[in-house]
């Protein structure tokens, strides 16, 4: 039998935002025929990633990804998008990397293909068939505009559309630089968003000092006077570092009246009249708390840990006036993130707040909890601004219930975003499924 | 104003897809039993604008969906979920008998949707609307590859699809108009076919050119011998002038020897040496309608019983797919096609013939979702212009065009790629 001719391969869309589902389709193979479905995506800095499922094809000789069990590979059982999520660099690879995109004016491409057999190594294989995916971060007319005014080191996504849209202030963690990849795709979703450098921008290039509050608001203040912009809706979204600062924003600023928060895998502990710097410096006096396993990676979570009963050194959550969303994840290596994620819970429920939040605890999750659908990385090289060692950093989190977690917080991220900030009632906004 | 901090939220799934695939548009966050306008607009390579519109009320959600919900006006009405690409048409104050035709495939084409408050019938683009967003409409799906062919006098574009192969191959040919028309040979690609789009007249030669056969059998050759084709699995996709084509090959040619073939609106009694020849010999017949436009049908009647005027079908080999419109003004396609099935029959191939003829439909069936033109400038280096009427009413010349793209691709499907080789059996 002409195998050759049998084999047709689909991906469905095969242009989509990277938080979108595909269907991948393999049809007119043998009837009980034996392949496996492999990924492999080469990305910006250099290496291949790849990912793969082992499948037998039904009696109509047919595999859907989405309805079919893989029994081996990077990935097993039901899983529709396991050809993403399970990425991982290609044997021979530079161990401890971690997957960023950081040009998203292109997209991600992801070679698709089909190898006759359960297989595991790729290099001499002859493909049954390939396609492309393209994975994109901006939706089309989504507009990437570079911020320097004010000092600020910014970029704002701005959706299609004669606005005006509400905004959302993004930033990232200890690693710095400007990271836009969840500012591009929240654009995407009808936010006005501004990716913020904090920790490396120019102005503290220059001048070797960091920045102190007032240059947040000034990022608030930009995003509440643009044209495009809907100057009473605008939220403050951040993750792992940056999370110190939304709630300290959230909950003291005099210039910021956010309309909702978003945190991740973050605390309240900092001093309270601290600044950027200051918390750096409360990190740093802790680190012999540092642990670091048998493989040498760091093991951050206990830095902040205990939780300080001083009142000078916790966020006040009790007088937060807007909704705030909490994610964490169980696994966190990094930060103790579900200890604070507790604590600020019990702090709300004392001061009657608690209706304000919504927490997501989500088991096996680490700490690098970040839009679907791509690479998980347990742990790898990190180096943290201010310091100049390039170290690997222990994340946390199992891969499968990582990925499954990105998926379900990322959706309920929107969820949450679009009912504090579009809503025009406050009743839960019927959300299209992603 | 109050209504402004709540914008509507407009969406587009998938937002960036096929020509030839279907989305949903969304609109959501508006108020309960609100009317508003969703309208599309497109402008074109050449600079022209087209647009189209649905009217519509949201629910009690505040929710409209273009795929579930019915428009009460505008260039489509009823549940249309693609009314908003297909009823595309020029704005107000456009010219006469333009033809929407994307020339470079390699971009997609951007459309722009966008939602108005109120049931609006024109002037829209002097209203800011309530929200809009763009879609991207491709022609090459990514992997895609374009190549330009220029070897063996030959002139055309051939388009790979990704993936180590061997693939089948179609040789796709268009009609009378001329020129090299990439965009259904890209899609084609996009769905598995090595598809050589071959230009075989100039804009300006119509009138008088002479086809030569060999040029189409060396042009199937140079599919047959690339090395990602498997060379018994080359079929020919005509349209008009190009199902005439491929008629001659498929009942005459002794060189190739295509697996299947797929003809549209296509005829097969032509006995002038040019078009040029076949207008002067039938001049009395040449009608115009009411706004002056060309209709050509009678033409090409009656069709001749003598045979050696046509092309003997009974004489073909291989698989046909004939698909036709009632409503074609320029060919009396349905008629032609009733002609060739009877010459088949007669020598007892129907197993090879499958007919397709679609209502209220014209000569110029396209892959789905591209706007219907009922007329347009042919042989446009003429003075004064000729328009001709092609035919079709537009909602269901586009429903036949979704139809018999279906059917086509699934044609080629069972010919090209699922059915074993019947000469492997002798």
């Amino acid at each position: 039998m002409d195998k050759k001719h049998c084999v047709k391969l689909s991906v469905q869309p095969s242009r989509a935002l990277v938080d979108e589902k595909f269907i991948v389709l393999v049809q007119n193979a043998p009837p009980g025929f034996q392949m496996t479905i492999h990924s492999l995506h080469h990305s910006e800095d250099g290496h291949s990633w790849e990912a793969f499922g082992h499948y037998t094809a039904d009696a109509t000789g047919t595999v859907n990804v989405s309805q079919d069990h893989s029994v081996g590979g990077t990935y097993s059982g039901v899983e529709p998008m396991g050809l993403l999520w399970s990425l991982r660099p290609v044997p021979g690879s530079k161990s401890w990397l971690r997957f960023r995109k950081m040009n998203v004016e292109t997209p991600m491409e992801v070679a698709i293909s089909v190898y006759q057999g359960h297989q595991t190594v790729f290099v001499d294989q002859v493909q049954l068939a390939s396609v492309v995916a393209e994975r994109w971060y901006m939706a089309p007319g989504v507009r990437r505009i570079p911020v320097t005014e004010s000092d600020l080191t910014a970029t704002l996504f701005l959706p299609p559309g004669p606005g005006p849209f509400p905004g959302v202030l993004d930033l990232w963690g200890g690693a710095g630089q400007l990271v836009e990849y969840r500012s591009a795709l929240l654009a995407s979703h009808g936010f006005a968003s501004l990716a913020l450098d904090y920790l490396t921008p120019k102005i503290t290039l220059k001048t070797g000092k960091m920045v102190k509050d007032d240059y947040f608001e000034t990022a608030y203040k930009f995003l509440q006077q643009h044209p495009k912009v809907s100057g009473c809706r605008i939220a403050m979204m951040g993750l792992s570092y940056s999370t110190s600062i939304t709630l300290k924003m959230a909950i003291y600023s005099e210039v910021m009246k956010l309309s909702c928060a978003v945190c991740t895998s973050g605390s309240h502990v900092q001093p309270v009249n601290g600044s950027v710097e200051d918390i750096f410096k409360m990190f740093h006096s802790n680190s012999e708390k540092a642990r670091f396993t048998e493989e040498k990676q760091a093991i951050y979570r206990d830095l902040l840990l205990p939780i300080p009963t001083d009142p000078g050194m916790k966020l006040d959550v009790g007088r937060l006036q807007c909704p705030l969303l909490l994610i964490v994840g169980e696994d966190d290596q990094n930060w103790a993130a579900p200890e604070f994620a507790q604590d600020i819970k019990e702090m709300m429920e004392q001061a009657g707040n608690s209706h304000l939040l919504t927490l997501l605890s989500y088991p096996n999750t680490g700490h690098l909890i970040e839009p679907p659908y791509l690479p998980h990385a347990r742990a790898s090289r990190f180096k943290s601004v201010g310091s100049n060692e390039m170290l690997v950093v222990l994340w946390g989190g199992d891969t499968v219930a990582h990925s499954r977690a990105q998926e379900d917080a990322w959706r309920k991220t929107l969820a949450f975003l679009r009912e504090n900030l579009y809503s025009r009632k406050n009743s839960i906004a019927p959300v299209r499924e992603i | 104003t109050r209504e402004q901090a709540y914008p509507p939220i407009l969406s587009v799934y998938p937002s960036r897809a096929l020509v030839d695939e279907a989305f949903k548009v969304l609109v959501e966050n508006l108020p309960p039993g609100c009317p508003v306008t969703v309208h599309s607009l497109h402008l074109s390579e050449d600079d022209n604008y087209w647009e189209a519109y649905g009217h519509y009320i949201s629910d009690h959600r505040g929710s409209v969906s273009v795929s579930e919900d019915v428009s009460f006006g505008g260039t489509y009405t009823g549940k249309e979920p693609m009314g908003l690409l297909w009823s595309l048409r020029p704005v107000p104050g456009s010219r006469q008998g333009l033809r929407l035709r994307k020339m470079n495939v390699c971009t997609p084409m951007l459309v722009n949707i966008s939602v108005h408050c109120g049931h609006l019938v024109e002037a829209f683009r002097d209203q800011t609307p309530l929200a809009s967003v763009l879609t991207e409409r491709w022609y090459m799906a990514p992997g895609v590859k374009r190549i330009d062919i220029r070897e063996r006098g030959m002139r055309g574009t051939l388009f790979i699809p990704p993936g180590p192969g061997p693939f089948p191959g179609l040789l796709d040919l268009w009609g009378g108009g001329g020129g090299l028309l990439e965009h259904r040979a890209a899609l084609l690609a996009s769905h598995g076919f090595v598809s050589l789009a071959l230009e075989y007249l100039t804009s300006g030669e119509i009138p008088t050119a002479r086809l030569d056969y060999n040029y189409f059998e060396k042009a199937f050759n140079i599919i047959q011998d690339h090395p990602l084709v498997t060379p018994d699995r080359v079929g020919i996709f005509g349209l008009s002038l190009g199902s005439f084509v491929t008629f001659n090959l498929a009942a005459k040619s002794t060189i190739i020897n295509p697996r299947c073939c797929v003809c549209i609106s296509g005829f097969h009694c032509h006995p002038y040496r040019s078009m040029g020849e076949m207008i002067q010999t039938n001049l009395n017949k040449l009608h115009v309608d009411e706004n002056n436009y060309q209709i050509w049908r009678d033409m090409s009647l009656p069709i001749p019983s003598d045979i050696s005027k046509k092309v003997d079908m009974g004489k073909i080999k291989c698989p046909l797919l004939l698909v036709c419109g009632h409503d074609d003004q320029s060919y009396p396609a349905v008629e032609l096609a009733e002609d060739i099935a009877q010459m088949v029959h007669a020598a007892g191939k129907d197993h090879l013939l499958t007919k397709v003829f679609y209502h209220g439909t014209g000569h110029m069936i396209e892959p789905p979702y591209s706007p219907h033109f009922r007329a347009t400038t042919f042989m446009a280096k003429t003075k004064p212009k000729v328009i001709l009427l092609w035919g079709g009413q537009t909602k269901p010349h586009s429903d036949a065009q979704e139809d018999s793209w279906k059917k086509i691709l699934a044609f080629l499907q069972h010919h090209l790629y699922s059915t074993p080789n019947p000469r492997a059996k002798m």
